[in-house]
């Protein structure tokens, strides 16, 4: 057969050869199938460190009660005890490095979220005080009043 | 052919056509211990317990830094007030990022509607996150093998690998993927994996003040979220995509979508 014919099957080649050569350098060695099988498990299997890796922005309030113990002893023993810290006080981050200091969130939608009056039969709102937003001290901070570490209405 | 001898023929060949091909299929022992980890992550949902405060959604927006302002989330709350006349009126303002604060239900373009208490049947909260499937029909459409299901059951995103084709958005039936904002990839829950693989709780569980939300391992039949899971009547969303979610729901009612 001519020359011809055979240089368009020589390209080919080429270029297969080409693209796997490329694929063996731009994917990496430990992509594949992995425990799920080919169908839910074919990934990148380092990425799943890489996800354990990711930086965690809350601790929990057991990390504040380090530090701050005068402060999380009435809070413990009053109603708000389920509440974390880091609810109202914000997320701890690298604090008290980085942050120094946290944002506390004194505002009115925050305990609005559980204490605003709603109609919720069947569920656990349904159980908690609350107010009508719009009728009780309107606009002002409930924190002026109220003891957000010890909420008991006869202890005000 | 004498009849002793057709009889016996016909009783061996029944006997041996009935043993079934898979029956004689070698187990691989490595195989058999992939299909059954010591560890799956399941998620438990107690609606009876949550208030609708959105701790959880705030919590996890800050925790796996989704900005606060973009109309995406990981997981949110929605609120079902169910009529005695049998009508549904759902909300989900800002996925409750900021909480169930009025009585007023958000109806969109069609504005705000007020269902007064004598008319309210059922009133209760759903939070919504990912269900973490079994067979996670979004894992099946990625082109790529950016998305992926982990051995303990979570389902992550490999961000260097999404090319941000959709597809994954698309292709989930709970809706709970979105289209992060600054990573420009497919973004959804991880179950917090970065807290749960060194012993941590979830941002959304350890935010609830009131044990609406708890992860737990399936596998450790004294884990109290496999035990509730067990022996107490779950449900699950959307059953009948076959996706076998293992987000499990308390008190989960036909109105919840």
């Amino acid at each position: 057969m001519k020359r011809h014919v055979w240089r368009p099957l020589f390209v080919v080649l080429g270029l297969v050869a080409i693209i796997l050569s490329a694929r063996m350098i731009y994917v990496p060695a430990d992509f594949g199938s992995q425990e799920r099988g080919y169908t839910f498990g074919f990934h990148r299997l380092s990425n799943e460190q890489e996800w354990q890796a990711f930086p965690a922005k809350f601790k929990d309030s057991a990390y504040c009660g380090g530090c701050h113990e005068d402060k999380t002893g009435s809070w413990e023993a009053s109603a708000h005890a389920a509440i974390p810290c880091e609810n109202c006080h914000g997320a701890a981050f690298g604090h008290p490095d980085k942050p120094e200091k946290l944002g506390i969130d004194r505002s009115r939608g925050l305990c609005l979220r559980c204490h605003a009056k709603l109609y919720m039969p069947s569920s656990g709102r349904h159980d908690l005080p609350g107010i009508d937003a719009e009728r009780h001290n309107p606009g002002a901070e409930c924190v002026a009043c109220h003891n957000p570490h010890n909420p008991s209405l006869e202890e005000m | 052919m004498r009849r002793r001898d057709f009889l016996r023929t016909a009783a061996v060949f029944v006997s041996g056509a009935s043993v079934s091909l898979s029956a004689l299929e070698f187990l691989d022992p490595g195989k058999v211990l992939a299909a059954h980890p010591q560890l799956r992550w399941a998620f438990l949902v107690d609606t009876h317990k949550c208030v609708g405060c959105g701790f959880c959604v705030k919590a996890c927006k800050i925790e796996n830094d989704i900005p606060l302002d973009a109309n995406v989330t990981r997981t949110w709350v929605e609120r079902y007030v169910i009529k005695k006349n049998g009508e549904t009126v759902m909300d989900c303002p800002k996925g409750a990022l900021d909480g169930y604060t009025s009585k007023l239900l958000d109806q969109g373009k069609s504005g705000k509607v007020l269902v007064p208490d004598k008319e309210v049947a059922q009133a209760f909260f759903v939070p919504k996150l990912c269900n973490h499937c079994e067979l996670p029909a979004c894992v099946q459409v990625c082109p790529v093998g950016a998305t992926y299901q982990t051995a303990d059951g979570a389902v992550l995103v490999d961000r260097q690998w999404c090319i941000g084709c959709g597809y994954c958005i698309m292709g989930c039936p709970y809706g709970v993927r979105f289209f992060h904002p600054v990573e420009r990839v497919a973004d959804k829950c991880t179950f917090c994996y970065h807290r749960i693989s060194k012993g941590g709780n979830t941002a959304c569980a350890q935010a609830c003040p009131f044990g609406a939300r708890r992860i737990g391992n399936l596998r450790d039949p004294d884990d109290p979220v496999a035990k509730t899971v067990l022996n107490q009547r779950v449900g699950v969303l959307r059953d009948e995509y076959g996706t076998k979610p293992h987000v499990f729901y308390l008190g989960l009612n036909k109105e919840v979508r």
